[in-house]
Parts: C-alpha cells; sequence; structure tokens
C-alpha cells in the first residue's frame, strides 16, 4: 500500500482523542463569540455603556483592555480561532497539531491569569464576559491535561 | 475529500466570525445624531453653565447613576478650565432604566437647583455615586447631602417630591428621546453628537477645537 508522503505527520486518532478535541473545538467556539462580542463593543466605545454594570465599565474601560490601542479582547479572538483551527486539525489526525494546540492554550492560560490578577487585585472589579472566556481557558487547559501527545506524535 | 475537511471547516468558522463581527459592528457603531431647531426639541436649558453666547456649546445627557457619566463629569471640569468663556455646559438628565436609583438622583439635583445649588449637587452625586448607588435607601443619603449643601431640608423634601421638579427630568428625558439618544453619556457639541469613541479628555478636546474652527471660520 502506498503512503502519502504529505500525510507523515497524519495519523488517525483514537475515538477518545477525537471527543475530546471536539469538545475542546466547542469550547474554542464559545471564546471565540464572547471575545468577538466584547471587541466589537471595544471598537464601538460600547464599553463605555457597559449595559451599566460599574465593574464592567472598571475593567473594559480600564487602562489594561488595550494593547498598544488594539483591544485585548481581539487577541482573544485570535487565540480562541486559532486554538479552534489546531483543535480541528488534531481531530483529524495532525500530530503537529496538538503541540501548537497544547502552546496556544497554555499562552491563553498565563494570560487570563495575568487578567484575573488584574481584575482581583489592581482594579478590583470583575467583567462577567472576562470570566466566562478565564473559565472556558481553565477547560481548556483542563482538556490539554487529560489529552496527552500519543506516542505517535511525540 | 476529508483531507480537506478540516480546511474547511477552519474556514467557515474564520468567515462566521468575520461576518458576524461586521455585522455586530455595523448594528452597534452609533449614528450621529444633530439637533435641529423643530419643536419636539427645542426644550430651554434648565440647567446651564457658562456664557450663553459662548462660541461652544457641549450639551450632555447624563446618568447620575452611570459610572462613564462620572468620569465625563471630570473631564468636563478640566474643559472648563481650559476654554473658559468660549464654552458652555448644558446639562440634560436621561436617567436609564437599568438604574434603579437615577431618576431619584436626577430629582434631588433638580430639587437642590430650585434652590440655587443644581452644579453642587450634580458634582457631590458623582463623586459619591459608588456610595449611594449601593444603598437600598437613597432618599435618606440624598437628604442629607441637601443637608451637607446647606439646603433648606423641608423644602428640598418637598421639591423632590414635586411634579414640577418631575416634569424638568420628563422634559429632558423627552427631548434626549427625540434626539434618538439611548444610552449616557451622550455629548453633543454644538448640536451634534460625538461618538463614544471621543467620550475621553482628548476626543472631546479634538471635538471642541474643531467646533471652535467652524465658528472662526467666516466661509462656513
Amino acid at each position: 500500500m502506498k503512503r502519502n508522503p504529505e500525510n507523515k505527520n497524519q495519523t488517525a486518532p483514537s475515538r477518545g482523542r477525537i471527543i475530546l478535541y471536539s469538545v475542546a473545538a466547542f469550547i474554542c467556539l464559545a471564546g471565540l463569540a464572547d471575545a468577538t462580542y466584547l471587541t466589537v463593543q471595544a471598537l464601538t466605545g460600547e464599553t463605555s455603556a457597559c449595559g451599566g454594570s460599574p465593574d464592567c465599565f472598571k475593567v473594559l474601560g480600564s487602562a489594561y483592555s488595550r494593547i498598544a490601542g488594539i483591544p485585548v479582547a481581539a487577541f482573544g479572538v485570535l487565540g480562541y480561532f486559532c486554538a479552534f483551527s489546531f483543535a480541528t486539525f488534531a481531530g483529524f489526525g495532525s500530530a503537529r497539531a496538538h503541540k501548537f494546540f497544547a502552546l496556544t492554550i497554555w499562552a491563553m492560560f498565563a494570560a487570563t491569569l495575568w487578567f484575573l490578577y488584574l481584575q482581583a487585585f489592581v482594579l478590583h472589579a470583575y467583567c462577567r464576559y472576562c470570566l466566562f472566556s478565564a473559565a472556558l481557558t481553565f477547560l481548556l487547559a483542563g482538556l490539554v491535561v487529560a489529552t496527552p501527545p500519543s506516542r505517535r506524535d511525540s | 475529500m476529508k483531507r480537506y475537511l478540516p480546511f474547511i471547516i477552519v474556514g467557515v468558522v474564520a468567515l462566521i466570525t468575520l461576518g458576524t463581527g461586521a455585522l455586530l459592528y455595523r448594528a452597534k457603531r452609533p449614528a450621529v445624531l444633530t439637533i435641529t431647531n423643530n419643536s419636539a426639541t427645542s426644550t430651554p436649558a434648565m440647567q446651564a453653565r457658562g456664557d450663553a453666547n459662548a462660541p461652544v456649546t457641549l450639551e450632555e445627557f447624563g446618568d447620575f447613576q452611570c459610572p462613564p457619566c462620572a468620569a465625563v463629569s471630570g473631564y468636563i471640569h478640566q474643559l472648563e478650565k481650559d476654554y473658559g468663556a468660549r464654552l458652555r455646559i448644558i446639562f440634560r438628565h436621561f436617567p436609564l432604566a437599568m438604574h434603579p436609583h437615577a431618576r431619584n438622583a436626577a430629582l434631588a439635583a433638580e430639587a437642590a437647583g430650585m434652590q440655587g445649588r443644581f452644579w453642587e449637587m450634580h458634582d457631590l452625586l458623582y463623586k459619591e455615586q459608588p456610595v449611594w448607588s449601593k444603598t437600598a435607601d437613597v432618599t435618606s443619603v440624598f437628604d442629607s447631602y441637601a443637608g451637607l449643601l446647606g439646603l433648606d431640608l423641608e423644602r428640598f423634601k418637598k421639591d423632590t417630591a414635586s411634579p414640577e421638579t418631575k416634569a424638568r427630568v420628563d422634559s429632558d428625558q423627552k427631548r434626549g428621546t427625540s434626539l434618538g439618544v439611548t444610552s449616557t453619556p451622550t455629548i453633543f457639541i454644538n448640536n451634534r453628537s460625538l461618538p463614544f469613541t471621543s467620550v475621553n479628555p482628548a476626543g472631546l478636546h479634538t471635538a471642541i477645537d474643531e467646533a471652535l474652527k467652524e465658528k472662526s471660520s467666516p466661509s462656513k
């Protein structure tokens, strides 16, 4: 049987791994929706209205909500989209995709810890959209831990 | 086909995300509102300060329980110092339904205004916003503020509940609604609304400078 040289990184994942990657992809989609909404809010200036929540205004209107003028939520969109893409490719058996997926999630996890620190100890206010995103990232980190690379991957 | 399936899924998600983001942005992007001199919108300014003939008028629709409005109040104080007699400030009440104490605060400010202390109460309400907005019994808190400002307390209490005070707040709100105001703070500079993204010290300065230029330019 001939082996396609393009598919040297492509190995059929187990059923359990496919389920885990599918769950991860769906969690990423939820995060993508949350981050997209927050990005649009930041771009239209709606964070200043912020549904009337003082805590939300304090967090989303703070100096920490932008990096070089770009809303941090936009980086969230990028992070969740990359994580979704890697989870999808990993679910289809790409060995490299799992590594990139894990790297993306750990980077997002570190960013989440930083944002939680800012909310708890600097701003003394919590934004519910940010907490939702933090919960999703924790879940994704849990899935990464639960899905170690297969022997063939490493 | 299976080889291309992940590319198709990722591509579809990218398109949906971009499409939804663009649609949401278009829907949420605030339109520029303008004040025209028709009967529905031309109600006399109840609370104004500065020279009536100033070249620039900043009209704010505010809600005393809205945190960004409290921030804007600080910016406006600075603007008054920076522009002096060239700037006139008008405050209009636009208490939002989502803020349970906003209307009572507006009534308290108007009642203080009946004793000539509107702006003092306005500033105090914004300064103390984190305190009273979390209090269940705001009436007693507002009474204590009236005492602090040296108002006649009995008259203040009577005025707070008077139909005249309520009519003033309602009139401002009606004007805001007829202009298309939906959120606070909405700021008009010489009858043209400022986008939310410009409601910050730099954006306000730019808008006022442009309005001053327009006024000084004879061709416009």
